[in-house]
């Protein structure tokens, strides 16, 4: 198994809102092993409160040496982990669980909403390095134009080109859900596979709208997480058909294929 | 300089040190091979085995609270004969000891399961959850009734050649009265405590944090109740006490063993620090040459009451 436990010095902690940072780390056997859609489990304090670690996805590697991070501040533990300085160290664990299936695909589309789109920045990243699809297009959501921040201009600069955004209010590109913006941007010749991570709420308008053209589509879950290495069990969901036994997002996914999981 | 000696005893099984894992926080030790040389460790108790596999409860199944957090995993299992189908090849490998927790909703469960895994080779011993409901008398917690203690008890040890632990339910009025049962029951020895039951509620929806709606709380928060726990049982029986809830670091495991616990089991802080298990045998190893003694056994119930 490819895990583990690195003590990982902060290079780089960047305020891109008053809530969302990005954080970059060395991390050099993370970094190294990293897969798009894996994560990586985050102790936020040296204590015992918050006492347990948060999962969040890799943003991107840089160069087998680092790792980012972007998250936004909900609470006690992410308030810790943005108060963290460059030459602080974090301890981490990971990679852990599975990334996006992005090779040999016709045609992609990443759908992304508010630190959703987090991990997709990655994928978008390996997807333009491993192979190139003939079609690949990149739909980004978020309440307003300053939460989207410098995301956009990230996947243009790393050679996406056809992005689109949505807001809440209307401040930058389309006025409403980015999931709105699937048909509109995905012409049916296409055999698309969709990769999706965001609210609750947006996932499952993709999946529904995926469902409707037959396009394949992948989801990046989150639940509540003790251990991120399935010994915990606390990150149970439900299977698409309701029954057997249940899934763990945190060895069985995150990233799953829409059919296996039920939306509810 | 020679090794320092953290050798203990419980009933006829010698253990390399006192430091085990607690049951439902180190999967079947295979999770935690990236992070922990599983050899060192004094030995592993698995997760809790039940004869069907069992599905466990729907989520929200754990939530974060102040020092701790609550759980209501529901003893989400494989079932005992995939367990030793999938996870005892691997078991028998890792180089220390195997303890197979077990839990039932009736006796008959509970005896077949013992049974079950007495021909099974590479076991050391069995530690039986009664925090269980028993189905049959009501739904009463086999561990919240004296007599049922003692019943089930004896049920898994007359058919069992295996040494018994019986862990404790810290959820009843007198813990001491549960321990002395389940040594008249045949228990070899007894750990403790069980998570405490608790809830958590989101104010904004108004609704408890937990499917469940009550969890068991486990992590620091829970310690001090945990070493008062053992340390009276300590005294009320003459079996082996092992001393569980909220050991996190060398110093916790310590106030346990001078409260009279023979042996530890670290729990939630397997998922916290998955390093914590290992760390704790190499800190109880620097006490040990420190303090110049002969063995970790000198400390066992070392505590001074003036």
């Amino acid at each position: 198994m490819n895990q583990f436990e690195e003590q990982a010095e902060i290079i780089r902690q960047e305020k891109l809102t008053p809530e969302i940072f990005r954080l970059t780390v060395k991390a050099p056997e993370i970094a190294s092993h990293a897969l798009p859609g894996q994560f990586v489990m985050v102790r936020t304090a040296p204590c015992y409160d918050p006492l347990l670690r948060r999962p969040l996805s890799i943003h991107q590697t840089i160069g087998n040496q680092q790792v980012q991070l972007l998250y936004k501040v909900v609470g006690k533990g992410t308030r810790m982990l943005a108060a963290m300085r460059p030459g602080h160290t974090l301890n981490l664990t990971g990679p852990l669980g599975n990334g996006f299936a992005f090779k040999n695909r016709p045609a992609i589309c990443l759908i992304g909403g508010g630190m959703g789109i987090a991990p997709l920045y990655f994928l978008a990243r390996e997807i333009l390095r491993v192979t190139t699809p003939p079609k690949c297009v990149v739909l980004l959501g978020g309440r307003t134009a300053a939460e989207l921040g410098p995301l956009p201009r990230d996947f243009k600069d790393i050679g996406m080109t056809e992005i689109h955004s949505a807001t809440d209010d209307g401040s930058l590109g389309h006025h409403g859900f980015v999931a709105e913006l699937l048909p509109k941007h995905l012409d049916s010749g296409h055999d698309w596979t969709v990769c999706a991570c965001g609210p609750h709420p947006m996932m499952k308008a993709v999946v529904g709208q995926c469902r409707q053209q037959g396009w394949q589509c992948q989801v990046s879950l989150e639940t509540m997480m003790a251990c991120g290495i399935s010994a915990c069990l606390g990150c149970a969901i439900p299977r698409a058909d309701l029954s057997g036994p249940y899934l763990h997002v945190c060895k069985d996914g995150p990233v799953f294929n829409a059919e296996e999981v039920a939306w509810l | 300089m020679n090794q320092p000696d953290l050798r203990v005893t419980i009933g006829a099984l010698v253990f390399k040190n006192p430091v085990l894992t607690a049951s439902g926080t180190f999967g079947y030790a295979k999770e935690f091979a990236p992070y922990v040389n599983l050899h060192h460790l004094g030995g592993v108790v698995v997760k809790g085995i039940s004869l069907e596999p069992r599905r466990g409860n729907p989520p929200p199944r754990i939530v974060e609270t102040a020092g701790g957090m609550l759980n209501a995993i529901g003893l989400e299992n494989v079932g005992v004969d995939r367990f030793i189908a999938e996870k005892m090849d691997y078991l028998r490998g890792i180089g220390t000891r195997v303890i197979v927790n077990i839990l039932g909703d009736s006796l008959e469960e509970y005896q077949t399961l013992a049974q079950r895994l007495s021909e099974v080779e590479g076991i050391s011993a069995l530690e039986v959850n009664i925090s269980c409901p028993n189905v049959k008398k009501g739904g009463v917690a086999f561990g919240t009734d004296p007599a049922m203690a003692e019943a089930v008890t004896r049920a898994v040890c007359a058919h069992t050649a295996l040494p018994v632990i019986v862990k404790l339910s810290p959820n009843v009025t007198d813990i001491t009265a549960i321990a002395k049962a389940v040594e008249a029951g045949g228990a070899q020895a007894v750990s403790l405590i069980n998570t405490l039951l608790g809830m958590a509620i989101d104010i904004r929806s108004r609704r408890p944090r937990l499917a469940n709606i009550v969890g068991g709380l486990s992590g620091p928060a829970i310690k001090p109740i945990a070493l008062r726990m053992v340390w009276q049982v300590a005294q009320a029986v003459k079996i082996p006490v092992i001393g569980i809830g909220g050991i996190t670091t060398t110093e916790d495991a310590l106030e346990f063993l001078l409260a009279g616990a023979t042996a530890i089991e670290v729990g939630t802080a397997n998922f916290v620090n998955p390093r914590a298990s290992e760390e704790i045998v190499e800190g109880l190893g620097r006490y040990v040459t420190e303090n110049r003694l002969n063995g970790i056994s000198e400390v066992i119930g070392g505590l001074v009451l003036d």
